[in-house]
């Protein structure tokens, strides 16, 4: 049984007097690719943006690795080994596809702005190690091509990848992915899924996805959380899921006979 | 993989050997014109470089990290103040402040003009720094109100401590420091520094954050720490470019260190292409040289026969004009984000070849 990487204990977000997640139990392992679904508002995004620090969370607790973070920062929290792509793609549009990857290895030079402006010991050896970790990551993901264009110049697909690749370059341990296949077609998504799982065995990611294509999230996630209205209602496989009465009614409504 | 490492090391080679020659030919022509031009023209040339000293640092913190501020005329006169106290012999600053005597130990104190120079741009670095800490804690355009009212508040407080300032008398006399070598000299260097930070992960790290600052931030970015350095930092090389101003004109007061300064920076880099160096450069020698030279079109001509009194301030409809097309046919400026590199420069060479011979 491998150990709990992230694990949320009634983790709640109240914007005013609208409770927009409440009580959110949420427990990831190391290695493990698990789905959050629900339908629109039900508090997904919310819970991304809790756990990563983008937004703090009214009550609850997160535990990364054993270590609280409840209310860090963002950069910290991103430091600690959780990266994250965005559901309305936020790529830096202007800065070159290799560019945007290698931004996110910024954390890890160590080098001072001084010995940037001298060139000297340091700057050269982690700019090349930064310039052949973003060349590596972009080969994986399929973009190296591409990889002198502008972020923006790239068709819708190539964006979310560039995003992923943008998160693996901060190595984290566990990568939150924010609808990563919403606008890829068919063939792209199964693609996308296949990539999924070949990086996760790769770099022993944990993974945690929302995703609205119910075909991708039972195909690859282990485990499910469903959340409706902000509040956790089904917890599982993808199995027990799929005939879970709750999660059925969340979604198609209950019958008044 | 050879081959491509080893044409890869002949193209830095090459690049480095023209940068070189361009240096090396400006310095030629900056020796040929302290030789040759007049007195008025080696004016020009000197602003020319303190505007790029200004230009180029402005950009950093406006254009590449997006953060909107209005520092740099109170800036020029921290530096500027800075500097000269630190210049003027004591003889000098006795013979001056006459309304109150300048305080102990000010008063003693006589550097050499580097020394001041560095001491200008640190005591800026330092006011940058004192401001950048309460204002980037929170996002949204706070530095530009807060740098505005500094560079208000700079005024009023040089007119008032009076034993270090010498108030609106200002400070006259200054020892003519500043020649073509030492605009020249420190502008290179201000160029230098800056595109060597721009190119690193700090720079890509600016950009990030003014193109997402969510995003920056959630890849580990400390937004308020990269924004504190691109704001110091280009606060320091103002503060030098102060303390060249002030060693070129000898004489400062408070009522020189205008909000148009600011202003007038901001048309360069906007010109210029905001978030672009180049783009800064080029601004700047344009507009500086252009300002200078359009003084024509204020003084009494006579064209084929027809005679034009001049108009005092025409120079000001000019430049609106000229930014009104910059606005409307060049939205992003003349470079946009674009930069100079001997690489673009051969390959667009190589494209108009390619189109000519196709052509014929």
């Amino acid at each position: 049984m491998s150990t709990v990487l992230l694990r949320t204990k009634g983790l709640s977000v109240t914007y005013g007097g609208l409770s927009a997640l409440s009580d959110l139990d949420l427990e990831i392992r190391e290695g493990e690719i698990v789905g959050l679904i629900g339908p629109n508002g039900a508090g997904k995004t919310t819970a991304f943006n809790s756990i990563t620090g983008a937004v703090k969370p009214s009550s609850g607790s997160i535990f990364f690795r054993g270590e609280e973070i409840t209310g860090r920062p963002a950069p910290s929290i991103a430091k600690a080994g959780i990266a994250r792509t965005f559901q309305n793609i936020r790529l830096y549009d202007d800065l070159t596809v290799i560019e945007n990857v290698m931004v996110a290895a910024h954390s890890s030079i160590s080098y001072s702005f001084l010995e940037a402006v001298a060139g000297l010991g340091r700057f050269k050896k982690d700019e090349r190690r930064i310039h052949n970790e973003a060349e590596r990551l972009l080969k994986t993901m399929g973009l190296i091509d591409q990889a002198r264009e502008k972020a923006d110049s790239l068709p819708y697909g190539s964006q979310r990848k560039l995003e992923v690749a943008r998160a693996l370059a901060l190595k984290p341990a566990l990568l939150l992915l924010d609808e990563p296949v919403a606008g890829m077609n068919p063939i792209e998504t199964i693609e996308f899924g296949e990539l999924l799982v070949r990086i996760r065995e790769e770099l022993n990611l944990a993974v945690a996805l929302i995703e609205h294509d119910m075909g991708f999230v039972m195909d690859v996630c282990h485990k499910i959380r469903v959340i409706d209205h902000g509040s956790p209602i089904a917890w599982g496989s993808p199995e027990e899921i799929r005939s879970d009465p709750r999660v059925i009614a969340a979604y198609l409504g209950v019958g008044e006979a | 993989m050879e081959m491509t490492s080893a044409s890869a090391r002949e193209t830095v080679l090459r690049d480095r050997l023209l940068t070189a020659l361009a240096v090396g030919t400006l310095l030629g022509f900056l020796w040929y014109a302290d030789n040759h031009f007049s007195f008025y023209n080696v004016r020009i040339l000197n602003t020319i470089a303190i505007f790029i000293i200004l230009a180029v640092s402005y950009n950093l913190i406006n254009g590449i990290t997006g953060q909107f501020s209005l520092e740099p005329n109170a800036f020029l006169a921290v530096g500027a103040y800075t500097s000269a106290i630190f210049t003027m012999s004591p003889q000098e600053k006795l013979q001056s402040f006459i309304i109150e005597p300048m305080i102990w130990p000010l008063s003693q104190i006589s550097l050499s003009f580097p020394v001041s120079l560095l001491l200008a741009g640190l005591v800026t670095a330092f006011m940058a720094l004192i401001m950048a800490i309460p204002v980037f804690r929170v996002r949204g355009d706070y530095l530009a109100i807060v740098t505005l009212g500094f560079g208000e508040v700079i005024q009023v407080v040089a007119n008032n401590i009076i034993p270090v300032t010498n108030g609106p008398l200002g400070l006259k006399g200054l020892p003519p420091y500043t020649n073509l070598w030492w605009s020249w000299g420190v502008c290179l260097f201000t160029l230098f520094c800056v595109v060597r930070l721009v190119n690193s992960s700090y720079g890509r790290a600016m950009k990030a954050v003014r193109e997402d600052e969510t995003a920056a931030q959630a890849m580990g970015i400390n937004a308020f720490r990269i924004k504190t350095l691109a704001f110091t930092f280009s606060a320091f090389f103002e503060g030098v470019a102060g303390g060249l101003l002030a060693h070129l004109i000898t004489t400062i007061s408070p009522s020189l260190f205008t909000f148009i300064f600011t202003f007038n920076l901001l048309i360069i880099i906007v010109v210029g292409g905001l978030g672009s160096t180049t783009g800064a450069v080029i601004a700047a020698v344009i507009i500086t040289w252009g300002g200078e030279y359009l003084r024509v079109v204020e003084e009494p001509l006579t064209i084929l026969g027809f005679h034009y009194k001049g108009i005092p301030g025409m120079r000001m409809v000019i430049f609106s004009l000229l930014l009104i097309l910059v606005m409307l046919f060049a939205r992003n400026g003349l470079m946009g984000r674009r930069e100079f590199s001997w690489h673009a420069l051969f390959d667009g060479a190589a494209r108009i070849r390619r189109r000519i011979g196709r052509s014929q």
